[in-house]
């Protein structure tokens, strides 16, 4: 335990623990390895929510979130309903790229799944270049959802002028337009029941001395091309067929990403931007094409972030042992690299007097292991990664759905127990 | 080997897509045997695995061999004679699914393929399979290897209930099992009750050679 003076206050100890964070981030030692609470279906779960009521019943989900809040006293935690809370609003909508629990089909007792498929044509990237906003209101967001599909016969703005802007109002007369702005209204008012209970709850929990780990998200422009738009063989072949098509629209995505998080982490509690990054992985790409394709757009994004006051929080998922050395150019202190199956130990070494590092209890552990397997991998992490600061405590990829509970209050446990910066 | 042969290979290992398609259409116009052209993409598939193997090609590679392989097998098949289909898989049967509740299959997809190029006998069941479905495909081809993938978390429980199954039906005895995706490790592979596990196509490919006793 450290023996710093017992906060008083809720205020306090809210205070102590963002400073506990953000001495870790900039690299300087705090009290304690400060430790996250990062979970989507393992606390609801918990909590006795099915998987599907976690994503249908706001008050459920928040509810399971403040339980294992007080449980485990964590230093932060990652908000679930932004990623969680979608059912209802993903129904009325009838969003295409996720199978949910509950939903067409699907069991209640099984996690969301994004569905890998090819939503941009491998001709489209010219139209994405020329005109991104045209592309995605006229193609894209038709495919996407079904409330969307009308969204097609939307006039070409651009190329409207004078009398012709006057005319092109007769399109907002379209039946099927006007069905699809009503269903896109009632989507809006169950959004805004969704993100106004959120709210609530982000100030409840801080008022309970609970800090966010990060409150908006960014993408890397390959995973957004890889994820979203071409699916992941279409980028794959991409790289080969079209590879100038391809580095144009990452240019010209690394430019439109961060309009999306600047104003949504501006206006929040936490500085930090959570980056999911899906395919930097060892295996998935060769050093060559990590540095032609993945890193440049990637580094353009987290510079812009960096260059307005926010915390690019980058998640490497898989191992990225490989791409240590292709990452440094960063500046030291602004920003977290949190990894998964990465040896983290070598990164450590690699990258430690630059970035803040997090992570990687094992996941198989967290689910199959026991508590003393736990303990010991948090002892040596704290001992080697956490050496001198910069290091937070976390799951490899967060806390997996089936963690056993003690499992996960191991972790924690052992964060107090052994965390201590005498 | 003719010199529209050796070119065919150079472009196929060399990740030439539309030239090695242009130069496939070419060869088939001239009158190059359908089976021949079949035996020449399986020889360069061979060099692409070590390749991959080597550290020198990556997944994309494969993603993009696998591509030319399909393209060019279009081209090819209409002109292959009944019974035709290129060389006979030798090493043994295998087979391989997603196991219930995950739906991610690009990792089984290239394990399929590289078995497949590397001579044996691949059934692929899908993404999402329940357990009865695994044992019921299991009763029909009798494979001596079986692979359960997975990417998810939840397939950790989903692996070692096929498995237990697999076992229940008395189809254990004479049967390899191997798990991969991304998110294994020893730990699951003892929690599953599997024989490997493997992270990369490579692994599985060398699972499946040392259990058949496939010479290199």
């Amino acid at each position: 335990m450290n023996t710093a003076t017992q906060p008083t206050s809720n205020n306090e100890l809210y205070a102590e623990r963002v400073q506990r964070l953000n001495d870790a981030i900039a690299l300087r030692q705090p009290d304690r390895v400060p430790i996250i609470m990062n979970s989507l279906f393992w606390h609801t779960r918990h909590a006795g929510l099915s998987f599907r009521d976690a994503m249908y019943d706001y008050d459920g989900l928040s509810a399971a979130t403040r339980k294992a809040l007080d449980e485990l006293q964590p230093d932060a935690y990652v908000l679930p309903h932004p990623i969680m809370a979608l059912g209802p609003t993903m129904d009325i909508m009838g969003y295409r790229q996720l199978k949910w629990p509950g939903h067409d089909g699907v069991s209640n007792d099984v996690p969301f799944q994004y569905l890998d498929k090819e939503y941009m044509k491998a001709d489209e990237y010219a139209d994405y270049i020329f005109d991104p906003t045209g592309f995605m209101l006229h193609k894209y967001l038709p495919r996407i959802a079904t409330a969307f599909e009308p969204l097609a016969k939307l006039p070409n703005f651009p190329s409207l002028y004078y009398t012709r802007i006057i005319h092109s109002t007769r399109s907002f007369a379209n039946p099927d337009l006007v069905n699809a702005f009503q269903t896109l209204q009632k989507a809006g008012e169950e959004m805004g029941r969704m993100l106004g209970k959120t709210v609530q709850f982000i100030d409840d929990m801080a008022a309970l001395g609970y800090p966010l780990a990060e409150s908006a998200t960014a993408l890397s422009p390959y995973d957004l091309f890889a994820d979203y738009f071409r699916g992941s063989k279409g980028i794959m072949l991409d790289m080969f067929m079209r590879k100038d098509l391809l580095l144009e629209a990452m240019d010209k995505a690394a430019k439109l990403i961060p309009l999306q998080a600047i104003p949504a982490a501006k206006h929040s509690r936490s500085k930090g931007v959570f980056i999911p990054l899906h395919w930097p992985g060892d295996g998935l790409m060769s050093p060559d094409q990590f540095k032609t394709f993945y890193w440049p757009p990637l580094r353009k994004v987290v510079m812009t972030l960096i260059e307005n006051g926010l915390t690019p929080i980058m998640f490497w998922e898989g191992g990225c042992t490989s791409r240590l050395e292709h990452i440094m150019d960063i500046p030291p202190g602004k920003c977290v690299y949190f990894f998964e199956r990465t040896d983290i130990f070598k990164a450590k070494e690699v990258l430690g007097k630059l970035v803040c590092l997090r992570g990687n209890v094992p996941g198989t552990v967290m689910s199959a292991g026991n508590p003393d397997d736990i303990k010991a991998y948090c002892k040596k992490l704290i001992e080697v990664a956490g050496k001198g600061g910069g290091f937070i405590m976390d799951g490899g990829s967060g806390i997996p759905d089936e963690s056993k509970d003690e499992n996960v209050q191991a972790m924690f446990d052992a964060t107090r127990e052994y965390g201590g910066y005498a | 080997m003719s010199d529209n042969q050796k070119k065919l290979i150079e472009m196929i290992v060399g990740m030439q897509s539309p030239e090695a398609i242009e130069l496939t259409k070419v060869m088939l116009e001239e009158g190059a045997d359908p089976n021949t052209i079949l035996d020449i993409c399986r020889k360069a598939m061979d060099s692409v695995g070590q390749k991959f193997e080597a550290g020198e090609y990556f997944v994309p590679e494969l993603i993009l061999a696998g591509d030319m392989l399909e393209r060019i097998s279009e081209l090819v098949k209409p002109l292959l004679k009944e019974g035709g289909g290129g060389q006979k898989k030798t090493h043994g049967k295998v087979l391989i699914g997603t196991v219930a509740g995950d739906l991610h299959d690009i990792g089984k997809n290239i394990v399929t393929f590289m078995l497949d190029v590397n001579g044996f006998e691949v059934k692929d069941i899908g993404i999402d399979v329940p357990v009865a479905t695994f044992i019921k495909e299991i009763q029909d081809f009798q494979p001596a290897v079986v692979g359960l993938s997975g990417f998810l978390t939840l397939a950790y429980d989903a692996m070692k209930e096929t498995v237990e199954a697999i076992k229940t039906a008395g189809l254990r005895d004479n049967m390899k099992i191997m798990i991969g995706g991304g998110q294994v490790d020893q730990v699951i592979c003892d929690y599953t009750g599997a024989d490997g596990f493997g992270l990369n196509a490579m692994h599985a490919v060398k699972f499946c050679k040392e259990w058949f006793g496939v010479k290199e």
